[in-house]
């Protein structure tokens, strides 16, 4: 028994739990998980149309780039906020350092920008409410690129594994931290990337519905369908406004049986790993995590959209929200409750 | 290499905190935060537990996870004595190294960059010892080469039962405890 009765260390950030890192970090996470699925999601369109140029896209994919540019800036401003040594951030990028996961974000951080922006050079938006002047210098760029098959796969290839790279390591960064027992999991890096495929499938499904007004009519077919099939069909042109909400079906069932594994390796693992896992099962962060994570961000979507594609109920964009709302709770609960497990 | 390590005998420690205070006054260490601490602890089993007073601070771990998740390489070994330092400058702040340390012995320094012990380093380097270990009234902290098997802290591990903090967590601290 080693059991500690009181210390004077009185560390602000450290004591009497570690709470060094705010909201910035699950700010940052959510929305680099969001642009890591974007990319995933857009780099699949893209590599799709260099082999099958006739296929038309959504009128909502075209800002998808954009969308990941500015959220992903968005992100990084975050990140940046939460550097104690401000002026010092430029030091992260005069080295690599092969065992740092946070070393390796810095510089793929870097590397999504160009492949985020070929992308929105390939399919620049039809109408843009400013910015026409830039949007007319673009299109004979775009035109240039799209009579190149072989570069616009290669700018599929670069969107999709720029943004499997950013969704893992987000996760592996927390998981690499062998001191907070509730992270230490190499579930936590596909984790996040499903998580980041759902919220961006649930976005895109909103501006998709937005955009192209398909919401009236509402998505059609049976659950399972779309569970077994959502992965090779939600890309297909061909398979209308509701292929974004089929996707997505998907990722968060996936993400649900991905939690569970999570909490089962915790589970099943050493003392320190139980008691970081009771945190979130019964302890001070179960309230929210039962109710905001599990209920609100995954069941309660995943059994509204199982409604709506059997057509038993009308179809809205409240599924998608929720998704959103609980990929955020994701990050920000297990950020903090990372920090307050210990051994 | 040398591989520099302390070892601090229990039995003798009172908890004065003459450590933590000679600390604070040879490293400058801001107010409200620590390099070195006191803890007092509950070991052993029913019928024999017993009280222990400990100071701690970083262990300067064999295999420390505050230099393998450091983005800029701030986090360093020192080549000599292997001693785990910051380098202020290239510190960016991101506080990984504070959340890797299962010893929470680190702390973000109000200028921004992490802070810890550095096993008084500029005093080492000149041949004395650690600022806590020369002050301790009762001399029940020991400093030295832990390779070499002629060194007074060697000599005391050889000769008494000794523990670490969470030898679970893997890390191989260097601040190593006797025991009565």
């Amino acid at each position: 028994m080693n059991e500690e009765l009181w210390t004077n260390r009185n560390n602000p950030g450290i004591d009497p739990i570690l709470h060094v890192w705010g909201w910035e970090i699950p700010v940052y996470l959510f929305l680099g998980g969001l642009v890591a699925g974007l990319l995933v999601l857009g780099g699949y369109r893209v590599m799709r149309q260099a082999f099958a140029p006739e296929a038309a896209t959504q009128r909502a994919w075209p800002f998808a780039p954009m969308l990941g540019i500015a959220l992903l800036s968005l992100g990084m401003f975050a990140l940046f906020l939460d550097l104690g040594h401000k002026l010092h951030a430029w030091r992260m990028y005069l080295t690599f350092q092969v065992g740092s996961p946070m070393s390796w974000g810095a510089w793929i951080l870097v590397l999504v920008y160009p492949a985020l922006l070929a992308a929105a050079v390939l399919h620049p938006p039809e109408r843009v409410p400013f910015g026409h002047a830039l949007l007319a210098r673009v299109k004979p760029w775009s035109e240039a690129l799209q009579a190149r098959p072989r570069l616009v796969l290669a700018v599929g290839v670069a969107n999709m594994v720029g943004g499997l790279a950013l969704g893992l390591y987000t996760g592996i960064l927390l998981g690499s931290l062998g001191a907070r027992p509730l992270w230490n999991s190499a579930i936590l890096g596909p984790l996040f990337l499903t998580s980041g495929l759902s919220t961006a499938a649930a976005l895109m499904h909103i501006l998709s519905v937005v955009s192209e007004r398909t919401g009236a009519a509402g998505p059609q077919g049976r659950f399972a369908d779309a569970l077994l099939a959502g992965f090779f069909r939600m890309l297909n042109p061909q398979a209308g406004g509701d292929v974004m909400l089929r996707a997505d079906t998907s990722f968060v069932t996936l993400e649900l049986l991905l939690l569970g594994l999570w909490l089962i390796g915790l589970g099943t693992a050493t003392a320190v790993h139980k008691e970081a896992a009771q945190l979130v099962l019964s302890g001070a962060y179960a309230p929210a995590f039962w109710a905001l994570v599990v209920v609100t961000g995954l069941v309660t979507p995943l059994i509204l959209q199982a409604a709506e594609l059997s057509g038993r109920i009308r179809h809205t964009l409240a599924p998608a929200v929720l998704v959103l709302v609980g990929g955020f709770a994701l990050r920000w609960i297990l950020v903090s409750a990372g920090q307050a497990s210990h051994f | 290499m040398a591989r520099l390590g302390m070892v601090i005998d229990t039995a003798k420690c009172v908890g004065c905190s003459d450590c933590v205070v000679a600390c604070k006054a040879e490293n400058g260490v801001p107010a409200g935060f620590f390099r070195d601490w006191l803890t007092e602890s509950l070991r052993g089993r029913f019928p024999t537990p017993h009280l222990e007073l400990r100071s701690e601070r970083c262990n300067h771990c064999d295999d420390p996870p505050c230099v393998t998740c450091c983005p800029t390489g701030a986090s360093h070994v020192h080549p000599w004595g292997g001693v785990i330092l910051v380098d202020h400058d290239a510190c960016v702040g991101c506080k990984a190294c504070i959340a890797s340390c299962p010893y929470n012995a680190r702390f973000l320094h109000p200028e921004g960059y992490a802070d810890k012990c550095t096993f008084c380093i500029h005093r080492v380097e000149k041949g004395q010892d650690p600022a806590c270990v020369s002050v301790c009234p009762t001399r029940c902290m020991y400093f030295g080469d832990l390779d070499d098997p002629e060194s007074e802290v060697s000599k005391l591990l050889a000769s008494r039962r000794s523990h670490v903090l969470l030898p679970e967590a893997g890390t191989g601290p260097r601040v190593i405890y006797l025991t009565a």
